[in-house]
């Protein structure tokens, strides 16, 4: 197109001007990119650099090839971080079944239906740390709510961010409270989408309640589906403020995670093991990784699917 | 608020609209609607009641009979004049606004060209963005807090909102690119032909069309970066530069067992993010649920 512009010829136009198509989306770019890469991706780098050395964050730092991965084979504290992580992903993805159900129970038309859907929706805005603290709150033997309601019953007290055994459980109910609203407002979009039509021929082909639900409306909430998914997953390796807030890993380091055990390392004030840190923050990386690799994928075929 | 309400036919809703159903189904679940909302926000509805209760309730054990007193001017009246955590509000503030108003401006523009043009490593330099943005924090914990160190940004608003923005600009640039990339690229084509050039296609052309797009994506980037704990505690430290979320801690170390102001004190922090989530409801709604529906 530029070829049979006469100006071009006779070099009028600019460089710029010439390559106008070719440069801008570069120079559109560029900032992006620059932050991007100074704060995300050189950060990666570096951090897989520094697991390979023992730093305190001050002196030299000593090169130690895999030591800290090995130091990390024998480490019960990263064992123990690594299966509440595990418990993170499994319990967490309760949110998505949760947020339809009550997406289903609040997809009606009656008076005041949008006020409830905000207030459902609402603990998504708070902050974790506001949600930590209610929560433990809520849990606290004596003062707590939780309590006050069991016993009434006659049962309890029990004091479930002090028992070891519980105390990550009762973290991850924390956070299904906000994810779970997430998730809801995902499937209220969905719903809100779904084929009439579809739900029509259904009705004349007999198919009810679950059945309607399970082979009509859910292939249809894909799309949702998948991002509620993708936002737990992540929520889900990512939680640090609930644990950090409302036990700090205790009692006796059983609510750590991969997430709060890294910083613990790295920043505690036993000492900065910048290094070891770095580590195991890489093995989170590298579990993070898989679920990357298959969201792109996933989104890769989308847009070919274009 | 969350699009246009389904309306027509009998049976074309999912599930059976409640008018279309047994009288006594609607009665039942006309008082389910209420009961479940209260037990849904039972935590938050107890810290609010602590949040008025005077300290003797405390001391006394009444910690779930009604208050012996009605004391909401005065608890919230100590968090607002007997505490940082207006510091910590202002600090919050200051560091939550430049946040928000450098990513979308950012990602307005990477957005753009990633949406409009087509050249060979679009994709992948899209993939970047996206993949950036899954990455958990604390991969980049140890670096980012040296590299802030270095500039001497450490225990700043500055230092803080950098980081913000470039890690931001991940989710922002994926959300806005797919939004440009869902307009008509007929407008541009058009534009083109007019001779316009490229940068006056993007100001003139393409940004009022995204209005919607920075509405949606500026209140949850607000929510977000408000809510953010993590780097707060990483980047910063004391009432100078910690947002609310960070300063809370040691508000509540400051009212230790104060249960009383310590639960008005979470309200507080908690408010910002909350009343931005009921006022602008819709482009929230609308940011969030980008992509739930083909």
């Amino acid at each position: 197109m530029a070829s049979v512009d006469p100006t071009v010829t006779t070099g009028k136009r600019s460089w710029y001007k010439r390559n106008e198509i070719a440069v801008t989306p570069w120079l559109f770019l560029a900032p992006a990119i620059l932050f991007f890469a100074f704060y995300v991706l050189w950060p990666i780098y570096q951090s897989i650099a520094i697991s390979f050395y023992a730093w305190d964050g001050l002196g030299e730092a000593r090169y130690v090839g895999m030591g800290n991965y090995v130091e990390l084979m024998d480490d019960r504290a990263f064992e123990v971080s690594l299966w509440n992580n595990l418990k993170w992903l499994l319990f967490y993805l309760l949110a998505i079944p949760a947020g339809l159900f009550i997406a289903l129970f609040l997809n009606q038309t009656v008076t005041g239906i949008r006020i409830y859907k905000s207030l459902f929706f609402f603990p998504f805005v708070l902050s974790q740390v506001v949600v930590g603290l209610v929560f433990s709150w809520f849990y606290l033997p004596n003062e707590g709510l939780l309590n006050g309601l069991l016993g009434l019953f006659g049962l309890g007290p029990v004091n479930v961010l002090g028992d070891p055994t519980w105390a990550t459980y009762g973290i991850i109910a924390a956070g299904l409270w906000p994810q779970t609203a997430y998730c809801m407002i995902l499937y209220l979009t969905g719903l809100n989408a779904v084929d009439p039509e579809q739900i029509e021929a259904g009705r004349l082909d007999n198919a009810k309640g679950w059945k309607m639900l399970w082979y009509i409306i859910i292939p249809q909430l894909k799309p949702a589906t998948f991002i509620a998914f993708v936002v737990t997953i992540i929520g889900a390796l990512r939680s640090f403020d609930l644990i950090s807030i409302m036990t700090n890993g205790g009692p006796f380091g059983m609510t750590r995670v991969l997430s709060f055990y890294m910083f613990e390392k790295a920043l505690s004030e036993y000492g900065f093991r910048m290094g070891y840190g770095a580590a195991i923050a890489v093995v989170l990386f590298l579990i993070m990784l898989v679920f990357i690799a298959y969201f792109l994928w996933s989104m890769w075929r989308e847009e070919q699917g274009r | 608020m969350l699009g246009p309400e389904p309306c027509g036919g009998p049976f074309d809703m999912f599930p059976t609209p409640i008018e279309k159903t047994s009288r006594q189904w609607q009665v039942t679940y006309q008082s389910l609607l209420p009961l479940a909302l209260v037990m849904w926000l039972l935590p938050l509805i107890a810290v609010a009641i602590f949040s008025v209760k005077p300290a003797e309730d405390f001391t006394q054990g009444n910690y779930w009979g009604v208050p012996s007193s009605f004391e909401m001017v005065n608890n919230y009246g100590q968090v607002f004049f007997n505490s940082d955590m207006p510091r910590y509000m202002l600090n919050s503030f200051l560091i939550t606004v430049p946040t928000v108003v450098g990513a979308v401006a950012l990602s307005c523009l990477a957005g753009f060209a990633l949406g409009i043009y087509k050249f060979k490593s679009n994709i992948w330099i899209f993939f970047m963005f996206v993949a950036g943005n899954f990455v958990p924090f604390q991969i980049l914990m140890v670096p980012v807090r040296d590299l802030t160190l270095d500039m001497g940004l450490y225990n700043t608003k500055t230092g803080l909102v950098l980081f913000h923005i470039a890690f931001q600009t991940g989710f922002c640039t994926l959300f806005m690119r797919n939004f440009i990339r869902a307009l008509p690229y007929e407008l541009i084509e058009a534009a083109r032909v007019e001779g316009i050039a490229e940068w006056k296609i993007f100001w003139y052309v393409v940004i009022p069309l995204m209005k919607p797009a920075i509405a949606a994506l500026s209140v949850l980037i607000f929510t977000f970066i408000w809510n953010d704990y993590f780097w707060a505690v990483v980047l910063t430290q004391g009432p100078e530069s910690q947002p609310v979320t960070a300063g809370i801690t040691s508000f509540n170390a400051q009212f230790r067992a104060a249960y009383h102001l310590m639960s008005a004190g979470s309200i507080v922090a908690a408010l910002p993010p909350v009343l931005m989530f009921f006022l602008m409801q819709k482009h929230f709604i609308a940011g969030l649920t980008l992509g739930a529906v083909k």
